[in-house]
């Protein structure tokens, strides 16, 4: 019977294959994490495949949580070897990883970047911005007159008489991105504190948590809107929509300054050597975390954090700083820290 | 008796004294307006079906043609031995290749006496990333070593920009990526034939790049991907979704198991595809221990989605073999399976087909479930060394590709993500086509 055999070797076609699949050791480094690392990582995985003998790493995005998560899933061929982030690795996330027996983790920092604040080139004026005006326009509940009041703000002029008279449009990174985090960290909280939002919560009663919770909150009427996705999301939400305002990575900026126009944040303009300094304010550094335990058995993972923190890639004169990266000044620090394989604490 | 019972003339009522026939009454007038309507309305729809088809075709097109070129560098260029030994020993070799090449281009360029001031920076600006190319170039040849040989070389993603009119001399600001200056250069490498507009063959052929090397960026490898993953689709859901639908339409007794499972498959082609992705990341990757962004799992997880169409497209086509058939089959003594494989089955293979094709095409297209399995992101490097190879390395699909594309930051991946577009539906269009060749050629109407 002739389809009966075709459908027999199919099936042993099939079946052999498979085993042929899970027989073989992966030989290439398995990278996850966050979407502003991920430019990083794809230059440095392209770098490595074409400099070394090593197969070229597999970089996915998803952000810093998803790739922390999947990195801590557990120990083994089918979990990924290297978690990118945006911020550091959290007290639960280490606690979680610890129970699926990811215990030695390696921290990688590979340098710093910049969040900054741009509107559409040819839009309204938004030059300017101080973490007190984001807070007001932005949180739920906010300061005026001595009194703790719903937001009652509806325009940027409400706001601050400097800024421009149209509707507030706020498109910030989601929450499962580590950017959300430096964001509400050194602009929601910053404002909150500076406003006196803060010190009037806890005059009226709250602890010192709840009102730091009820400062990372935003308001959910509209004006602000989660992006769950890429910058280039954002991007698409600025463009179609001339009043917006969005938060997002230096480096997608400078890319894109044919359509978007950054503002100062409390007066200082941002850029590699603003951020290097130190004195623009919203910048946080970027990870990397490694699997100590895949160290020897997934092939070039050792190398590839070596290639991927050498002065020629994560240096102030190369690629990644091309890019937008900036340099971190303790490099030499790091490089020694992974030829040591030192582990978290 | 016909002429009386068919003729209008003599059945239709009496006419209305004073009204003639021919004019219409308010009724009649009336229906036909409303007839009139509906056609219209019909041809609106159609009109509007069609206008967004337009556009839609024309902003692909025109989004996408930019991909299918690009801007090169002719540049003839020698490399010597003592050179490439000492690239060899950095660490970062393509970066020292391409500083090589920018350095022979800077000479070629003083010796070719171009009246715009230039510098090594400038040059490093509209230079692509070459030294990925050259590398590889003279791994393969040694034997090149020392002798001039004419490169093509990618410029950058801005200049390309300019010569395709995307960056303009008003909408740029200066940066380290490209200085209006620079631009200068460019329009006197244009007049002196160095910087040409070609057809990008690398972008068909090529594998994906890194987010700063636009110009080195093709779908090629993810072409392959995909048509491994389809290779698995195909063997898989073929023979399981056609013995399937052969069994519970010929063989299985009616009873309320078969109802369950025919309600469930038909459940199963609602489901949403996400879920696929993440049944195959639980089932083939944490549990069976298959690889990471491999096409074998791409295609073990898009069968599962495609089986029910296949399955639901099988038997509607068996349904539609006369009885008649199977019941001359019988009476002369086939037994049902003969009956089945020998006169059913190739009656009904057309439709078969149709649906397999139709099940393909959406499996093609498919993003969502891709992602969980890890064939999202930077993984189309390469083309695959062998069969074995095919479906278990590393690789990306097409739409997965084009999503990742439009991701990312630099707008010259914005149009790799168009043309990406555009070569999809190529083979979209190509497979739709040979459904329904096959199916005008082969179906036979009872």
């Amino acid at each position: 019977m002739k389809f009966t055999t075709l459908v027999s070797v199919a099936a042993v076609a099939a079946a052999s294959v498979s085993f042929a699949g899970a027989a073989q050791a992966r030989d290439q480094v398995q990278v996850a994490g966050s979407s502003t690392v991920l430019p990083y990582a794809s230059i440095v995985a392209e770098a490595f495949g074409e400099n070394t003998d090593f197969p070229t790493p597999v970089v996915e995005s998803g952000g810093s949580s998803s790739g922390l998560k999947r990195f801590c899933e557990g120990v083994g061929e089918n979990t990924i070897d290297v978690a990118n982030a945006s911020r550091k690795i959290r007290e639960k996330e280490i606690k979680a990883c610890a129970e699926n027996g990811v215990t030695d983790i390696i921290e990688v920092r590979i340098g710093y970047d910049g969040i900054v604040f741009a509107s559409q080139k040819d839009g309204p004026a938004f030059t300017a911005f101080t973490p007190v005006q984001w807070h007001n326009a932005l949180a739920p509940k906010v300061l005026k007159d001595g009194q703790i009041v719903d937001n009652p703000y509806n325009k940027w002029s409400e706001v601050d008489a400097s800024l421009p008279d149209v509707e507030i449009a706020a498109f910030i990174p989601g929450t499962k991105h580590g950017t959300r985090e430096v964001f509400e960290e050194k602009v929601l909280l910053v404002g909150c504190e500076e406003s006196g939002a803060m010190k009037a919560m806890m005059d009226g009663g709250m602890s010192e948590d709840d009102a730091e919770d009820a400062c990372l909150a935003v308001r959910t009427d509209g004006k602000s809107v989660d992006i769950d996705g890429d910058y280039t999301e954002t991007l698409a939400r600025i463009d179609s929509n001339p009043n917006g305002v969005g938060v997002f990575g230096l480096a997608f900026y400078e890319n894109n300054t044919d359509k978007l126009k950054v503002a100062t944040m409390s007066d200082v303009a941002p850029s590699t050597e603003t951020i290097a300094t130190g004195t623009y304010p919203v910048s946080r550094p970027l990870f990397f975390y490694v699997k100590k335990a895949h160290i020897g058995v997934i092939p070039g993972l050792k190398e590839y954090a070596q290639f991927f923190t050498a002065d020629e890639i994560a240096g102030p004169q190369g690629p990644l700083a091309q890019y937008g990266l900036v340099a971190d000044p303790e490099l030499a620090a790091t490089q020694a820290s992974i030829s040591a394989e030192e582990t978290m604490k | 008796m016909t002429e009386t019972t068919l003729s209008p003339e003599t059945t239709a009522p009496a006419a209305i004294k004073g009204k003639s026939l021919y004019a219409l009454d308010d009724l009649t007038r009336i229906r036909n307006a409303a007839e009139k309507r509906f056609r219209a309305y019909g041809m609106t729809a159609i009109g509007i079906g069609l206008f967004f088809l337009v556009v839609l075709a024309y902003s692909i097109i025109s989004e996408g043609m930019p991909a299918f070129s690009r801007t090169v560098m002719k540049v003839e260029f020698t490399l010597t031995q003592e050179q490439y030994d000492a690239a060899e020993k950095e660490l970062f070799k393509t970066k020292a290749y391409e500083s090589i090449f920018i350095s022979a281009l800077k000479s070629q360029l003083d010796a070719s006496g171009i009246s715009v001031p230039f510098d090594k920076d400038a040059i490093g600006r509209l230079v692509g990333k070459p030294g990925g190319t050259i590398r590889s170039f003279y791994k393969e040849n040694p034997d090149q070593l020392g002798k001039n040989v004419a490169f093509e070389l990618a410029a950058s993603s801005r200049v390309d920009g300019y010569i395709n009119g995307r960056v303009t001399r008003e909408n740029m600001t200066d940066s380290r990526f490209l200085q209006k200056s620079d631009l200068d250069i460019v329009d006197a490498l244009v007049k002196a034939g160095i910087i040409v507009n070609v057809f990008n063959w690398d972008f068909i052929t090529g594998a994906d790049s890194g987010v700063d090397n636009p110009g080195g960026a093709g779908i090629g490898a993810s072409v392959v991907g995909s048509f491994f993953m389809m290779l698995v689709v195909l063997f898989l859901s073929l023979p399981i979704g056609v013995a399937a639908s052969i069994y519970l339409e010929e063989f299985a007794p009616q009873n309320k198991i078969t109802d369950l499972i025919e309600v469930n498959i038909s459940n199963l082609a609602a489901v949403p595809s996400i879920v696929f992705g993440i049944l195959g990341l639980a089932v083939f990757i944490q549990f069976m221990h298959l690889p990471q962004s491999a096409p074998l799992v791409g295609g073990l997880v898009l069968t599962l989605m495609t089986l029910p169409t296949i399955i639901i497209s099988t038997r509607a086509s068996l349904k539609a073999v006369p009885p008649s058939i199977r019941d001359a089959a019988l009476g002369i003594g086939a037994s049902k399976m003969q009956a089945v494989f020998h006169h059913v089955l190739p009656l009904a293979m057309p439709g078969i087909l149709t649906g397999t094709i139709i099940g393909l095409a959406q499996a093609l297209g498919e993003t969502a479930p891709l992602l969980l399995i890890g064939m999202v992101g930077f993984v189309a490097r390469g083309y695959p060394d062998g069969i074995v190879q095919g479906f278990i390395d590393p690789n990306s699909a097409m739409p997965a590709q084009i999503y990742t594309w439009a991701a990312r930051a630099d707008f010259a991946f914005y149009e790799k993500a168009w043309g990406g577009i555009i070569v999809l539906l190529v083979f979209l269009l190509t497979m739709n086509i040979l459904a329904i060749i096959l199916r005008r050629r082969f179906e036979r109407r009872w």
